[in-house]
Parts: structure tokens; C-alpha cells; sequence
């Protein structure tokens, strides 16, 4: 079993455990996941790294409970995925894809909206109170001067921020992200990094894809590396964030030098 | 017809509560219905050009109406449920038909599959027209397949009262659910819903509102794509606001039609005539205009 909290001897809650789990996609033979066990600690702000095409966001879709393991169990808070209800689940943990296609010209704030689903029946319209949760959201992720702006006339990366403000009014214990910095320039990488270590400090535990080694570097304190859906290497970032893993990991080799007390991976 | 008259003219107050109330009401109901439904399926699809019309619900449940016309003649109470029957089905084989379609993006699949079944009902009750009784049911079927409601009395409107009434309250109590069904799968999961489940819901409501108007009323046309983007213009895409006001606009939209139906000649054009000439218009003007819709 990889276990991230080796090196730490107190024993930690985990946030998500995976116990021998096993998924395939419906018709084809082959497996993506085989046997995959780890367990990502509660608080924790955790990086799966890994070349295209290694399993991250099919990983991170088991997570979410979109896609359901062959076999082996997922366990959100030591409990079942399979026992939480849709509302329960969609409270406890929220998703920011890498990107969506928007059909419809919604306004940013009524989109953002759409994250207090989890608190609302289905006969049940949102309050004045899940707007107000809204509009915070919207000035946490610093873009309020949007809110009646079309959706579909924003950039990519304003887009990307209008998601992240949507999962962040679910109010989740647990936030996933699917390659957050993809459609980022530098500026708006550096205020999503500041905005999930804020939030990581109030409580929240984050777990994000992404292909990029320095992202991952910057960011988190603990690593998962994936390759052809086996787990490389996981742990804390100080012990996995190394040369020999990261070149193994990507088939190129990769140095990783400290510059301005910060590691960064230096390849090719 | 001066509304004094209706004081102390018998033939008036016939008139007017016999013949034109019933009709205006279903007009309403017709609107609200199509517009309603137009919307239900424009934001579950993620499509803004859907409408009854083009998944089979209509054709279906003109070809099932036609159908129990011919067949079980004289049991006119059974013309509604088998029309509904029809508009499920039609709608069921729209959407396996486009599961199998080996190109295309999903909503291209469907409407093309829609287009060809509803095709395939156009065919079927155009041989229902053949074998049908050329004085008696003939016309009937012929009717179903323009639209119209100088047919309509009270028995005919209260028939479809529980329907649409049960369709109509559904979609306005979910509306906000539709801002969330109108987004993909996955997306919808992670909001906590179940998309699937909640899309069925929404479905089976806009296909019973519509089988049921479209089972007193006939085919009419364009309503249900037009309103819906009209509305969106005018309104935005949050379904809180655009379920009412499609309801509200629809309604004022076929009574208007079905008005100038009854009055611009000495004879009545059919319904859905009119409302595919404007709605048609409106549509290729708004096209033109440009926005997205």
C-alpha cells in the first residue's frame, strides 16, 4: 500500500482512501486502474502528477463517484462512497473540471449559483441567503466585478475562476480540481495557488491533477505520481519530488534544482 | 359584438360560453404547453434548437390519435392516452435511433434522428389517410395534422385540464433544476444531482403536455422553438425566469394566432399554418439578427 503518511508517525485522518480498487472502462478488456490502493490525508493539499494519459482524471472522476469501480472500495471519511446520498455527497466534495461547454448564456452570478444545489430540494428555488453565498464566493475568487456578465462571453481563464467560485459555493470539505492552471496565465496561476492555500488553511482538503511538475511542486504538500494507472510514487512532496522519480515518471530525464528555496524540474 | 350584448342575448351568451371560452382557454393551455415544453427540452438537450417537434413527440402523437381514430372509431375518450403513447414513443425511438448513429456529435444525432421518425409517422399517417373513411374520419385526421381548434368544446378542454395541469406544475416547481440538467453529465453529478433521473422527470412532463394539447389541438408547429428564444432575448437563459415568461408569452402568442385564425378570412385557417408562418419568420429574423441564441 502506498501510504502518504509513512514519514508521520501521529496517525491522521485520511479524506479518501482506495482499498485494492480495480476499474476498466465498459467494453474494453483492459484496465486503467489495477489494484490501486492510497489514502490522501485530511487537510492535506495533494498533486496526482503524471504524464498525458496516466489515469489522473479517471482517478479523480472515481473520486467524484462518477465512475464506479470493478472492484475494491473508495471510502470518503471512512465511509463508503456507495453509502452517501447524491445531496450528502455533493456537499461533502466538489469538482472543478478542466473545462465545460456552456449551451446557454447564463449570468456568471446565476451560474455560481448552481453550487448551492447540494443544499436545495428538487422542488426547492435557491434563497437570498445561497445568493449571498454566491456573490462571496464570486469576491473570494476575486472576479465580483463579473457577476452579470455572460458566461460564454468570458476567456478561458476567467471561465476557469467562474468554476472554481461554482464548486467553492457548495461549501465542500473536500475539493477536487482536473488540471486547474490549464487555461492560466501566470498572473491568474498565482491568484488560484493563493486562493487554494487560503482555503487549505481553513480546513479545506484539495486534491488536483495536473502534468506540469512545477505546478505540482508549487503548490502541494503531498504527491501522488501516476504512470499507465499505477501509482509511482506517493508521499510527501519533499520526499517524491525528486530527479530520479520525475524521470522515470515522464521517460526523459528531469533534475530537480532548488531555486529561491523553491524545487523546480529542470528536463530534456 | 358589443359586450352588452351578452347581458340579454341568449345566442350570445351561447356563443361566447360555449364556443369561444372553451376555445380560448385551450389556446392558453396550447401555448403554455408547447412553449413550456419546448423549453424543458431546449435546456435538458443542452440544445437551443429543439422542440417537440423535431424529437417525434408531435408526429407520434399525431400519428397515435390518427391511429385510434381509425381504429377504435367511436371511442373518442381513448384518442388522448394513445396519442400520449405515441409521443413517448416517438421520442423513445428518436432517442434510440440516435445512440446508434455511427457520426456526429450527440445532438446532431438526435435531431437528425428526430427528423426521420418524425418523418416515419408523417409516412404512417399518411397511409392512415388512405385507409381512413373519406366523409368521416378523413377530415378528422387531416386536421391532426395542421393544428387547429375550431373543434374545441368544453368536454375536449376539461379532458386535457388534469394533464397539463400535472405537466405544467412539475416544470414550474423544477425550473431552477433546469439551469443544472442543462449542463453536462458529469457536471450535474458533482452538483449533487442525479442527472439522469431528474432529466427523466423533466422529460416525461414536457411529452405528456404536449400529447395532450397536441391531442385536442393537432400538430402546431414552431411554437415550441420560437417562444423559448424570444423569451431568452428578453429575459436571459435562467430558467426561473425563462419557464414563466414562456408560458406567459406562448399563451398570448397562439391565442393571438389562433384569433387571426378564426377572423383574417371568411373561412378558418388551420392553426398550425399560421404559427410556422410567423414562428418560421421570427426564427430566420433572430438568425439573422445575429446573438447567439
Amino acid at each position: 500500500m502506498n501510504e502518504i503518511n509513512k514519514p508521520n508517525e501521529t496517525v491522521k485522518e485520511s479524506v479518501i482512501q482506495f482499498e485494492a480498487v480495480t476499474f476498466g472502462y465498459a467494453g474494453s478488456k483492459g484496465l486503467v486502474l489495477d489494484g490501486m490502493s492510497l489514502d490522501v490525508l485530511k487537510g492535506s493539499l495533494t498533486a496526482i502528477l503524471g504524464p498525458n494519459g496516466a489515469g489522473k482524471t479517471t482517478l479523480l472522476q472515481l473520486i467524484l463517484g462518477w465512475l464506479r469501480p470493478r472492484s475494491g472500495m473508495i471510502k470518503l471519511n471512512n465511509k463508503p462512497l456507495a453509502d452517501y446520498s447524491r445531496r450528502a455527497m455533493g456537499q461533502a466534495m466538489s469538482l472543478v473540471p478542466q473545462s465545460e461547454h456552456i449551451s446557454f448564456d447564463f449570468e456568471v452570478v446565476d451560474y455560481v449559483l448552481l453550487g448551492r444545489a447540494p443544499y436545495l430540494a428538487p422542488l426547492d428555488q435557491p434563497t437570498a441567503q445561497d445568493e449571498a453565498i454566491a456573490m462571496e464566493t464570486l469576491e473570494m475568487v476575486g472576479i465580483s466585478q463579473l457577476a452579470s456578465r455572460p458566461v460564454t462571453a468570458l476567456s478561458g481563464g476567467e471561465r476557469q475562476l467562474v468554476l472554481l467560485a461554482r464548486a467553492l459555493a457548495q461549501q465542500p470539505k473536500l475539493l477536487l480540481l482536473d488540471e486547474p492552471t490549464s487555461h492560466l496565465d501566470l498572473g491568474n496561476k498565482a491568484r488560484l495557488i493563493s486562493i487554494l492555500r487560503q482555503l487549505n488553511r481553513q480546513g479545506v482538503s484539495v486534491i488536483f491533477t495536473t502534468h506540469e511538475p512545477e505546478v505540482a511542486s508549487q503548490l502541494a504538500d503531498q504527491m501522488i505520481l501516476m504512470r499507465d494507472g499505477k501509482v509511482m510514487g506517493a508521499g510527501s512532496a519533499g520526499d517524491v519530488f525528486e530527479g530520479k522519480t520525475l524521470s522515470e515518471l515522464y521517460g526523459v530525464p528531469v533534475t530537480v534544482a532548488e531555486v529561491e528555496g523553491r524545487r523546480v524540474a529542470i528536463w530534456g | 359584438m358589443s359586450p352588452g350584448r351578452l347581458l340579454n342575448d341568449a345566442l350570445a351568451q351561447r356563443l361566447v360560453f360555449n364556443l369561444r371560452l372553451p376555445r380560448i382557454l385551450t389556446a392558453v393551455l396550447l401555448g403554455m404547453s408547447l412553449s413550456a415544453a419546448g423549453a424543458v427540452l431546449q435546456m435538458i438537450f443542452g440544445n437551443p434548437l429543439v422542440e417537440p417537434g423535431f424529437l417525434g413527440v408531435s408526429q407520434g402523437a399525431a400519428f397515435g390519435a390518427a391511429f385510434s381514430i381509425i381504429t377504435f372509431s367511436g371511442m373518442t375518450w381513448l384518442v388522448q392516452p394513445v396519442a400520449a403513447l405515441f409521443a413517448f414513443v416517438g421520442l423513445g425511438l428518436s432517442y434510440l435511433v440516435a445512440r446508434h448513429v455511427r457520426f456526429g456529435g450527440w445532438l446532431l444525432r438526435l435531431i437528425l434522428a428526430g427528423i426521420a421518425v418524425s418523418a416515419l409517422f408523417s409516412a404512417g399517417l399518411g397511409i392512415l389517410k388512405y385507409v381512413a373513411d373519406p366523409l368521416s374520419q378523413l377530415p378528422e385526421i387531416t386536421f391532426w395534422m395542421l393544428g387547429g381548434l375550431w373543434t374545441l368544446n368544453w368536454p375536449k378542454f376539461l379532458s386535457i385540464v388534469p394533464a397539463v395541469l400535472l405537466g405544467l406544475s412539475v416544470i414550474w416547481l423544477m425550473r431552477w433544476r433546469l439551469n443544472l440538467l442543462s449542463l453536462n453529465d458529469q457536471t450535474a453529478f458533482s452538483l449533487g444531482t442525479a442527472p439522469a433521473r431528474e432529466r427523466l422527470i423533466l422529460l416525461t412532463m414536457a411529452v405528456l403536455v404536449t400529447a395532450a394539447v397536441v391531442s385536442v389541438a393537432g400538430i402546431v408547429s414552431w411554437v415550441g422553438l420560437i417562444i423559448p428564444h424570444i423569451v431568452r432575448r428578453v429575459f436571459g437563459a435562467d430558467a426561473r425566469e425563462l419557464i414563466p415568461a414562456s408560458m406567459l408569452i406562448g399563451a398570448m402568442f397562439t391565442l393571438v394566432c389562433d384569433t387571426l385564425a378564426r377572423t383574417i378570412f371568411p373561412g378558418e385557417v388551420p392553426l398550425g399554418i399560421l404559427t410556422s408562418l410567423i414562428g418560421a419568420s421570427v426564427f430566420l429574423y433572430l438568425m439573422h439578427a445575429g446573438k447567439r441564441p
